[in-house]
């Protein structure tokens, strides 16, 4: 495809509690196969998406983090994780499922700054 | 680049997000963000405080029909729909703090 | 310029899906091009002809329709967001259609803005 565009997924919120964090990862997959220029990131309590154990048996709900971890698969390996949200959360790169990259706001500003097109959910 | 908040900003984290990370630029305040444009609001030093990084508008329909159109705070832009539009236009991207 | 818009919350319940129109009004007023509106999440909920609101509210569904009958706009529904709620062929309202989630990177690719509504 001659139009590669940065596509950027913002990811703000914790799974489970709503859908969205489970249907924006449908539209990250499919986004994959038309060979765009794709990077997640994760703030706020979307930094909970990749915490690593996640076991949804109890609340009879698919546990769809494993898919993070195929993504690579899928050639999409830009992942940035926003420092301060990991902080606020008690988190670690280590709590995470998949490995990422770690910015600070401001880096995670400028990044966002060089995209074509922001999805949210 | 122009950023889109539609939240409370009381209580919420989204505004408070958007100022810590977005690099400077256009913030747009719609639907229940409004409220963070008026004056005596619990974060209008904040929003004052951040003129100098932002432009920051407001959405005059939603505050309109919340009441509080006439509290607008000094040096925030009031647009209508069709001001949204040029907002978004001008701007190479945007993105909505959801 | 081109305009791709995403609705994520259902009608009356949030106010996006009423300001994502009133949004396409204005850029079309200004003689901008609405090529798609792309209903993702509870957004799917704006397509069913099932809805019937009070007689002095606002018809939102309707609202939509109309407005891609006169100014041909694109309404796609997420087929795997629609499934999961029930909307279907059988109720789905005029000038809506069912798709896949390709329509949403294509409308990324192929607009010069792109505008998200939700919660």
């Amino acid at each position: 495809m001659s139009d590669i565009k940065k596509f950027m997924f913002v990811n703000r919120k914790a799974p489970y509690g709503t859908i969205y964090a489970l249907e924006s990862l449908e539209v990250v997959l499919i986004t994959a196969a038309f060979d765009q220029d794709v990077s997640l990131v994760f703030l706020d309590d979307g930094v909970y998406q990749l915490k690593k154990g996640q076991q949804t048996k109890g609340i009879e709900t698919k546990n769809f983090s494993t898919t993070y971890r195929a993504l690579e698969g899928y050639d999409i390996e830009k992942l940035y994780v926003e420092k301060e949200s990991m902080d606020a959360r008690g988190l670690t790169a280590e709590d995470l499922l998949v490995d990422v990259t770690v910015l600070t706001s401001k880096e995670m500003g400028e990044l966002m700054g060089q995209q074509d097109v922001v999805l949210s959910f | 680049m122009l950023h889109i908040i539609n939240r409370s900003v009381l209580g919420n984290a989204a505004f408070d997000s958007c100022l810590r990370v977005a690099a400077p630029g256009e913030i747009l305040l719609i639907e229940d963000a409004v409220y963070a444009a008026t004056k005596g609001n619990a974060l209008e030093g904040k929003v004052r405080e951040m003129q100098n990084r932002f432009k920051i508008h407001v959405l005059m329909p939603d505050l309109e029909a919340r009441g509080l159109a006439d509290r607008v705070i000094d040096g925030v832009s009031p647009v209508d729909y069709g001001g949204f539009v040029d907002l978004v236009a001008a701007n190479k991207n945007c993105q909505s703090w959801l | 310029m081109k305009f791709g818009i995403v609705v994520n919350e259902g009608p009356y319940q949030h106010q996006s899906s009423d300001s994502a129109y009133l949004f396409c009004k204005a850029a079309i007023a200004k003689g901008h091009n609405v090529d798609r509106v792309f209903f993702y999440h509870d957004g799917v909920n704006n397509a069913t002809k099932l809805t019937e609101p009070p007689q002095d509210d606002r018809n939102i569904v309707n609202r939509w329709s109309k407005l891609a009958e006169e100014h041909k706009v694109d309404l796609v529904v997420c087929v795997a967001a629609a499934m999961r709620r029930g909307i279907r062929d059988e109720n789905l309202a005029t000038g809506f259609r069912i798709s896949g989630l390709g329509q949403l990177v294509e409308m990324g690719v192929q607009s010069d803005r792109l505008v998200v509504f939700g919660d």
